[in-house]
């Protein structure tokens, strides 16, 4: 992957100094290991500090929300998803878009790692085609990497960008998988007490800190339904109804527009596996509509239209 | 799709129910009002999205 980077700061360097972006949205690395961040490079001569390794699963998409400017985006699979779902419901125009597509090897899962190192603190970690070597006073790691995984990387099925001006790369092979939904049809099999203890026990950490709404590209709306106060739709306490509520919603908002690019749960502090939700909304998108979304860039998600065909076996 | 996800969390499958009727359809209306009634008291007292203790404002 690091051989991206090259090829990331080049393109950069070449849309900047011909005035055909005003922006580049890319990384950066981090202060820490595994905490790539995103960064806004508007001068040519910046663009050196733009990085690509297996720790940027942040969603860029989540910076384009109604610019104005003209943007060079670096997108993964996942982000160019979200592109075109941005494009899709106007939260940005495809000509103000030079889309930089990254095939994608799949991100490694920070939180693992670091679990796994039980309060030892890495100071340097690397990443070859197989291993993930985590290095720090006194101690050296080594994890598998297709093991440590993002679980949503694990699961991926485009990892190549389905929009874009131009890749870094050769498109990589796409994963062939039995069974993307192993996890939610292992919790659709327990009877209803079960699941409701299931849940209770998974969203029990929750602290409401909206780390995962925030992340999430497709939550853009100007005030969210948790910070309305008049109509207060839903309590602002940590008590269980309501951490309950937040995060049914919150799922259900993402209903036939989640692209799965797992930014919501790698926000987590607490690391609630939020993805069960919509992946299970995801599954039965899927299902009930054939529809995956962010694939094709001029259909609206099936929640957002009528057809009559829609599926009505729910209705009496 | 929100009746599968809460059953998915763990609703009952009952508990909830969706139907469309006509202002013209009272026969329709009767019929559904009375399953719902019959298959929500099968399942007795809703226990889930209850608040315990009365939220101070």
């Amino acid at each position: 992957m690091l051989e991206y980077v090259g090829k990331i700061r080049d393109i950069a360097r070449r849309l900047l100094s011909e005035n055909k972006v005003d922006v580049v949205i890319g990384f950066r690395q981090g202060t820490i290991p595994m905490m790539s961040e995103p960064a806004v490079v508007s001068r040519p001569e910046d663009v050196d500090e733009l990085y690509w390794d297996y720790n940027c699963g942040i969603n860029l998409t989540n910076y384009l929300t109604k610019r104005t400017d003209r943007i060079g985006v670096v997108a993964k699979g996942c982000d160019s998803r979200n592109i075109v779902t941005h494009i899709v419901e106007n939260q940005i125009k495809r000509e103000q878009l030079y889309i930089i597509g990254v095939p994608c090897h799949g991100m490694i899962d920070r939180s693992r790692i670091l679990a796994a190192l039980d309060g030892q603190e890495p100071t340097a970690v690397v990443v070859n085609d197989t291993e993930i070597v985590v290095t720090g006073p006194g101690f050296e790691r080594k994890f598998n990497r297709q093991e440590y995984l993002q679980n949503n990387c694990a699961t991926c099925i485009h990892r190549n960008p389905v929009v874009y001006d131009e890749l870094v790369a050769e498109k990589v092979e796409e994963q062939k998988l039995d069974d993307r939904y192993a996890d939610v049809k292992k919790i659709e099999a327990m009877s209803p007490d079960e699941k409701w203890a299931f849940f209770d026990k998974i969203l029990a950490p929750c602290l409401r800190c909206y780390a995962c709404r925030n992340a999430c590209p497709l939550c853009y709306c100007p005030t969210c339904f948790v910070d309305e106060s008049r109509p207060q739709w839903l309590g602002k306490s940590i008590d269980p109804t309501d951490v309950r509520t937040f995060h049914f919603l919150r799922a259900y908002h993402c209903a036939g527009r989640c692209t799965d690019c797992g930014a919501c749960e790698r926000a987590c502090p607490v690391n609630i596996p939020v993805r069960l939700l919509t992946k299970k909304l995801n599954m039965d998108v899927e299902d009930l509509y054939g529809f995956e979304p962010g694939m094709v860039p001029d259909v609206r998600p099936p929640l957002d239209v009528y057809r009559p065909d829609d599926p009505g076996g729910f209705i009496k | 799709m929100m009746k599968g996800l809460l059953e998915y969390m763990g609703t009952e499958p009952g508990r909830l129910h969706f139907s469309w009727i006509s202002s013209a359809e009272s026969t329709k209306f009767v019929e559904v009002a009375n399953t719902v009634a019959e298959e929500v008291k099968a399942l007795g007292p809703a226990k889930h999205f209850i608040k315990e203790k009365a939220e101070v404002a």
